[in-house]
C-alpha cells in the first residue's frame, strides 16, 4: 500500500461513495451548531419536513451573541435581533432533539472551546460547524472545517457532505522556541510566510519539535488560524498529549472502549514517504513575538519592526497596503512599539483558553493597566472561567484593572455589546484584524496573549520579552 | 434553486486584493434569520457613510454599475467567515458571476449552493477583463456556463474551467440535499460498519 498522510487516512475512513471525477460524500462525526448561520438551516428541514439526521452527534450552542457581563440571563441585555437568534437555537435544538448548552449553563461557551472540552472532539473524526475556526479540532487529528449555512443543513439531513478532496501541505516548525514566544506567533508568522491565499485548495499538516513541545491549548491556537492562510483545514497528528487531554472528559470513550480507540488512533500518522504537494519549513528560533499591522493577517512583522511602505509590496498587495495603512492611521516608518492602544481584549476561540489567561497573569501579577486604558478579559468557556477563578488569576486581573467577562465570542467579531468605536485601536488576541471587524472603523492588531497584556501595562504595542 | 441561464451584463470592477466576507457583509447584517434582503447591505461600509448616505465613488454607487451582474475582483476574493450571507448578499444584489485569479474555499462552495458562479482564471485574463468591465455600462460581458466562456464586449471569448458536477447542478438548478438523500442507503450502510469499527463515535 502506497503511504498515506494523516489526511488521507482520515479522509479514507470516511468516504461514503465517490464519484467517477472524485466528487465524494463524506462521513460526518460531528456537527457542532451555533445561532448565527442555523437558523436558515434548520428553517430548510422544517420547509422540506426533514429531520436531523443523527440528533446524538449534533451539538448546539449559542456564543456569537450573547452578552459576556453581569445579568446576561435578563434578555434586555441582547438587541432584539440577537435575541431571535438566540430564541431561535434554544427552540430549534429542543425540536430537533440535538445536544444543547444554552447561555445559563456554566458549560456553555464559544463552540469550538465547548467541542474539545466536553470530549466530543476526538481524533481521527470529521467535525464541520457553520464557522471558519472549525479548523481549531484539527490539533486533535480530526479533520475540521467550516461550512456554509446550505451546507449545515445537508449535514443536519444527511450527516454527509459533499467534497473534493484538497491536496496536502506540510507546514513544519523545527526546533524550539525562545522564551516569549508562543503558538499564535507560529501560526501568525505561518500567515506571514504564506499569505492568507498561500494555504487555499490545500489541507495543512503541522508537524515538527516545535509543534510537539506544545500543549494541547497551544496546537488549538495552531490549528485555529489555519483558515485564515486559506487553508480547508489545519491538522497535527495526535500523540501522548492528545490522548492524556481526552481522557475522562465527558463525552470521551471509557474502559475497554477507550483502549480500542486508543489502538486506532495511534494509527494516525503520516507515513513515512507519504507525499506533500507544498511544504513550508520555518526554525522555531527564528520566530519572534509578532504582530499585525494592517488589515489582512498576512500583515505580520515581529514586533521590533516598522510599519512597512507601501512601495515595498508588489501587484494588487501595494494598493492593498496603501488602504490598510489608512485604515489603521498609521505612518511608514513608524515603529510598532511606538503604535499607542486604547484597549486591550483577552480572549476568543484563537486564545480564550486557560492557558492563555496563565501567560496573561504571568505578565500582569502585581501590576496595574495603563491609565485610561479599556482592557477586557473574557473567557472561552464556563468552565475556563471558573478554573480561572480557582487558580487565581481572575483575581490577578481584577487587581490589574482588567474586567473579567462571562463566556463568549464578544470582541472578536463584536456582534455582541462588546465593541470598538470609530478610530479605536486594540491589541488583540484575537483571529482576524479586517476592516470594521471589532467594530465600525475599529483598529485590530492580532498578537499573543502575552503580548496584549504588555500593551495593556505599558499603553502601547510592546515586546513581551522585556516584561517576563 | 435556480437554474444558471446564459448572463449578457455589465461588470464591475473591484480590483482590490483579498476582499473579505466582513467587507462583503459586515457582522452586524448577520443578525436576520432569513436568507434574503442582504443586497442593500451589500459591501456596506465600502457603500455608504454613516449616515446612510452613498459614498459616490465606490463602484455600485456609479450610475454605469447600479446594476451590474458580475463582479470581475482582485485576488483570494471571499476570504474569511464561513457566512453564506456573504453570498446571499451578492445575490440578492443581483450579481450572479464572480471573476478572480482566487477565491477562499468556503466562499467558492457557498457561491454554487446559491446559483452564483464564481470563475477562476489567470491574472493576464482577469486584467483583460477588469480592463472591459472598467469601460462601464456600455460593455456588456457575457457568461455562458454551457460552453464555459466569458466574452468580452469586444468578442474576445475566454474559456474557464469548472468541476462537472457543480457546473451540472448549477446548469439544473439542482438541489444537493436531495441528490445525497438518494445515496441514503448508501450512508445507512456506512454507519453500520462505522459503528462496528469505531463505536465510541
Amino acid at each position: 500500500m502506497s503511504p498515506k498522510t494523516l489526511y488521507d487516512k482520515i479522509w479514507d475512513a470516511h468516504v461514503v461513495h465517490e464519484d467517477a471525477d472524485g466528487t465524494s460524500l463524506l462521513y460526518i462525526d460531528r456537527h457542532l451548531v451555533h445561532e448565527v448561520t442555523s437558523p436558515q438551516a434548520f428553517e430548510g428541514l422544517r420547509m422540506a419536513g426533514r429531520k436531523v439526521r443523527a440528533p446524538e452527534k449534533t451539538i448546539a450552542v449559542p456564543d456569537h451573541n450573547v452578552p459576556t457581563t453581569a445579568g446576561r440571563e435578563d434578555p434586555t441585555q441582547m438587541t432584539e435581533e440577537s435575541r431571535i437568534q438566540v430564541d431561535a437555537l434554544d427552540k430549534n435544538a429542543k425540536e430537533f432533539g440535538v445536544h444543547y448548552y444554552p447561555v445559563s449553563d456554566v458549560r456553555q461557551g464559544i463552540v469550538h472551546i465547548v467541542g474539545p472540552e466536553q470530549g466530543w472532539t476526538l481524533p481521527g473524526m470529521t467535525v464541520v460547524c457553520g464557522d471558519s475556526h472549525t479548523a481549531t479540532h484539527g490539533a486533535f487529528g480530526a479533520l475540521a472545517h467550516g461550512i456554509g449555512t446550505s451546507e449545515v443543513e445537508h449535514v443536519l439531513a444527511t450527516q454527509t457532505l459533499i467534497q473534493q478532496k484538497s491536496k496536502n501541505m506540510k507546514v513544519e516548525i523545527t526546533g524550539k522556541l525562545k522564551p516569549g514566544v508562543t503558538a499564535k506567533d507560529i501560526t501568525l508568522a505561518v500567515i506571514g510566510e504564506t499569505g492568507t491565499g498561500g494555504g487555499t485548495g490545500y489541507v495543512i499538516e503541522y508537524c515538527g519539535e516545535a509543534i510537539r513541545d506544545l500543549t494541547m491549548e497551544g496546537r488549538m491556537t495552531v490549528c485555529n488560524m489555519a483558515i485564515e492562510g486559506g487553508a480547508r483545514a489545519g491538522l497535527i497528528a495526535p500523540d501522548e498529549k492528545t490522548f492524556e487531554y481526552v481522557k475522562g472528559r465527558p463525552h470521551a470513550p471509557k474502559g475497554a472502549q477507550f483502549e480500542a480507540a486508543l489502538d486506532w488512533w495511534k494509527t494516525l500518522f503520516t507515513d513515512e514517504g507519504a507525499h506533500f504537494d507544498k511544504v513550508v519549513t520555518l526554525k522555531g528560533e527564528d520566530i519572534q513575538p509578532v504582530v499585525t499591522w494592517g488589515t489582512s493577517p498576512e500583515d505580520v512583522l515581529p514586533i521590533t519592526g516598522v510599519v512597512p511602505n507601501p512601495e515595498d509590496f508588489e501587484g494588487g498587495k501595494v494598493e492593498a497596503a496603501r488602504r490598510s495603512i489608512e485604515y489603521m492611521g498609521l505612518t511608514p516608518g513608524q515603529k510598532l512599539t511606538d503604535i499607542e492602544i486604547d484597549t486591550v481584549f483577552i480572549g476568543s476561540c484563537t486564545n480564550g483558553r486557560i492557558e492563555d489567561f496563565r501567560a496573561v497573569a504571568e505578565v500582569v501579577k502585581g501590576k496595574k493597566i495603563k491609565e485610561g486604558m479599556r482592557a477586557m478579559i473574557v473567557p472561552g468557556s464556563g468552565l475556563v472561567r471558573a478554573q480561572a477563578e480557582e487558580e487565581g488569576l481572575a483575581d490577578i486581573f481584577r487587581e490589574a484593572g482588567f474586567e473579567w467577562r462571562l463566556a463568549g465570542c464578544s470582541m472578536c467579531l463584536a456582534m455582541n455589546p462588546d465593541q470598538l468605536a470609530e478610530n479605536e485601536r486594540c491589541a488583540s488576541t484575537s483571529n482576524r484584524n479586517f476592516e470594521g471587524r471589532q467594530g465600525y472603523k475599529g483598529r485590530t492588531h492580532l498578537v499573543s496573549p502575552g503580548m496584549a497584556a504588555a500593551a495593556a501595562l505599558t499603553g502601547k504595542l510592546t515586546d513581551v520579552r522585556e516584561m517576563i | 434553486m435556480e437554474k444558471f441561464e446564459t448572463i449578457t451584463g455589465v461588470a464591475a470592477p473591484m480590483p482590490l486584493v483579498n476582499i473579505d466576507t466582513d467587507m462583503i457583509i459586515p457582522k452586524i447584517f448577520l443578525k436576520s434569520i432569513q436568507r434574503t434582503g442582504f443586497g442593500v447591505n451589500l459591501f456596506d461600509e465600502m457603500r455608504y457613510n454613516r449616515d446612510g448616505t452613498e459614498i459616490a465613488d465606490f463602484v455600485l454607487n456609479k450610475p454605469q454599475y447600479r446594476e451590474a451582474e458580475i463582479l470581475v475582483a482582485g485576488d483570494n476574493f471571499g476570504c474569511g467567515s464561513s457566512r453564506e450571507h456573504a453570498p446571499w448578499a451578492i445575490k440578492d444584489f443581483g450579481i450572479k458571476c464572480v471573476i478572480s485569479t482566487s477565491f477562499a474555499d468556503i466562499f467558492f462552495n457557498n457561491c454554487f449552493k446559491n446559483g452564483i458562479l464564481p470563475i477562476v482564471l489567470p491574472q493576464e485574463q482577469v486584467d483583460v477583463l477588469m480592463k472591459d468591465a472598467e469601460k462601464g455600462q456600455n460593455a456588456r460581458m457575457t457568461v455562458d456556463l454551457a460552453a464555459q466562456t466569458v466574452t468580452t464586449s469586444d468578442g474576445e471569448a475566454i474559456p474557464f474551467e469548472v468541476d462537472a458536477f457543480k457546473k451540472h447542478c448549477l446548469l439544473n438548478g439542482l438541489d444537493d440535499i436531495g441528490l445525497s438523500l438518494e445515496k441514503v442507503a448508501s450512508i445507512d450502510s456506512f454507519e453500520e460498519k462505522a459503528a462496528q469499527a469505531r463505536p465510541w463515535v
